[in-house]
């Protein structure tokens, strides 16, 4: 039988009641999100391109520098091996941003999210849970792939002994960051989903965070374009993701941090604006 | 039960509901009437908390509608029927909206035999036709097994069989005493289910009754009669209450009395009659009259 041919459908048989109890709690719209997140197509793509990315780029870069060692003292002293093993984590954030930013314009997109909050009328349960998912599931990929990328990395560098241990001081901190680097860009890109509610608007805007916003604090007068670009959300969390950060920009954690209260600011803003209102 | 008082709705510089005070009551099927653009939509969100409202209140079941602790066992509503991830199952679609009540999964299985959509309810809901969609849209609203339920236009595109299907449903969830409260656009869709009328026109009130009260008031039966003298009988019928008027086949057009007493006026003067029968103007005749004023978007003639 084909799709069209179904309109002849049995009627109901009568409905019976349902007298267990029920109610909205938060775990229950987890759990609510947990059966869409992994019910979403463009949830396995953009955690599969997330997982190829960080390691197919990673140890692709790492062959590449191991055929062109560096040259010179200064180049020496730049070389950075941890940082070329998980170099596809400045690709894969566009894809992860992208997981955050489906998983709740799709639903605006279809006029889904109307019955979603007809079943939870109080809304920001349903931005929180969909919080816990994108970071949950990006950690669940995201850990594993820098590890990946990290170990595989290094046995191609070990080969022209370029590589370094991951109990040296800072790897551990680079490798883990990367991962939740990528975490963060995804309650990023879903922050500016729920305030923005339209997937090529989003996307583009995330985008314009990630990429356009470096490149227009070029633009300022010298130091202030140091001063401004540290703290834009990709360099302040780019640098958790380096063993040796660059002096011009924040410190590994503090970085993270502010990273952090950008994603936070925003949701902020997308629960006020999701909170009241039409729909 | 539904309590909607000075009910008022803006987008920006266009009303679309303005001041409307109306009770849905339990235990019957309420039609909401209304040429498109009337505002009904725009009621239903409100009902549902999905919209503010401007001014005015909606109480569901004695309180705002976002307020419920356990919402879909308060309110069951579908509004579009195409509202769904088009990827996801039909069976997935529902699990969703369940779990956030912590509603078992038995009664997921429910509801998708009650609605007749078991053989496609692992499908992608996206290939759904609109009848299936239909179908899948009152099924998300009956998982809670609510006390009111609100249907934005179910039998839109329906055959023939689902607009029986719809109609048995909405009785039998009546029958148990839920509140039922169902759009249309078309008269002849709800006139056969429901038992009180709503109708609005450009988001204001236009009737509030049983069905069987708008018909009395919007349109009076009148009797057409042919007779062998149509003049004297005509002459005989006027009086106080009584207008008669002339058809250009010779039939009289008589309101304010009854085929009885024409047959006895005629019986009376020694008139031979040919042809006497009751007219009532359909339901559609009568909501179309009624709306007339209030159509928005009318093709220009």
């Amino acid at each position: 039988m084909t799709a069209t041919t179904h309109d002849s459908l049995p009627a109901a048989a009568g409905l019976p009641a349902y007298r267990q109890a029920q109610r909205v709690s938060q775990v229950r719209v987890i759990r609510a999100e947990w059966t869409k997140l992994r019910t979403q197509p463009s949830s396995y793509w953009t955690l599969l391109a997330t997982l190829i990315l960080v390691v197919g780029f990673g140890l692709g870069y790492s062959l590449l520098r191991v055929a062109r060692p560096p040259h010179g003292a200064a180049d020496i002293a730049a070389f950075d091996p941890a940082a070329i093993s998980l170099s596809g984590v400045q690709l894969a954030q566009i894809a992860i941003g992208v997981l955050g930013v489906l998983l709740i314009t799709s639903e605006y997109a279809t006029g889904l999210i109307k019955t979603t909050f007809a079943a939870v009328p109080r809304r920001l349960p349903v931005l929180w849970s969909k919080a816990v998912m994108v970071a949950a599931s990006i950690a669940v990929v995201s850990v594993p792939a820098a590890f990946a990328a990290f170990a595989g990395g290094q046995s191609i560098l070990a080969r022209q002994h370029l590589s370094v241990q991951f109990s040296e001081p800072g790897v551990a901190r680079a490798v883990i960051g990367s991962a939740l680097y990528l975490a963060v860009i995804g309650l990023l890109g879903l922050g500016l989903g729920a305030l923005i509610r339209n997937a090529a608007g989003a996307i583009a805007a995330l985008f314009g965070v990630l990429y356009g916003l470096p490149l227009a604090a070029n633009f300022l007068p010298g130091s202030m374009a140091v001063n401004v670009t540290k703290y834009l959300p990709a360099n302040a969390g780019q640098a958790v993701t380096t063993v040796h950060p660059d002096p011009t920009m924040l410190q590994p954690w503090t970085g993270f941090g502010v990273l952090c209260a950008y994603a936070a600011v925003l949701l902020a803003f997308s629960a006020a604006r999701m909170r009241r209102g039409d729909a | 039960m539904i309590e909607i008082r000075e009910l008022t709705k803006t987008y920006g510089s266009t009303t679309a509901v303005s001041d409307l005070t109306f009770t849905v009551r339990p235990g019957v099927v309420t039609g909401f009437l209304g040429p498109n653009g009337a505002g009904k939509s725009t009621t239903m969100r409100m009902i549902l908390g999905l919209d503010e409202p401007t001014s005015g209140s909606v109480l569901v079941n004695g309180r705002p509608p976002r307020s419920h602790a356990a919402p879909l066992h308060e309110i069951g509503g579908m509004l579009d029927p195409r509202a769904v991830h088009p990827s996801r199952s039909a069976y997935h679609h529902l699990l969703a909206i369940a779990q956030t009540s912590g509603i078992r999964k038995c009664r997921v299985d429910e509801v998708i035999d009650a609605v007749g959509l078991r053989s496609v309810a692992k499908r992608r809901a996206g290939k759904f036709s609109l009848g299936m969609s239909q179908r899948l849209g009152i099924a998300a609203a009956l998982l809670g097994d609510p006390a009111t339920v609100v249907l934005d236009e179910p039998v839109n595109g329906l055959d023939v069989e689902g607009i029986r299907w719809i109609r048995g449903l909405l009785s039998e969830l009546a029958a148990q005493g839920k509140t039922v409260f169902v759009s249309s656009h078309l008269m002849s869709e709800i006139a056969q289910t429901a038992t009180h009328l709503i109708v609005i026109g450009r988001g204001q009130m236009i009737a509030n009754t049983s069905i069987d009260e708008f018909m009395q008031q919007a349109a009076p039966t009148s009797v057409r009669v042919r007779s062998s003298d149509s003049d004297v009988l005509a002459r005989q019928l006027r009086g106080p209450g009584v207008t008669v008027t002339r058809a250009a086949d010779g039939a009289l057009t008589i309101t304010g009395a009854s085929a009885a007493q024409v047959g006895a006026v005629a019986g009376a003067a020694g008139i031979t009659v040919f042809e006497l029968a009751t007219e009532q103007a359909s339901l559609e005749d009568v909501f179309v009259g009624l709306t007339q004023d209030a159509v928005d978007y009318r093709a220009a003639i």
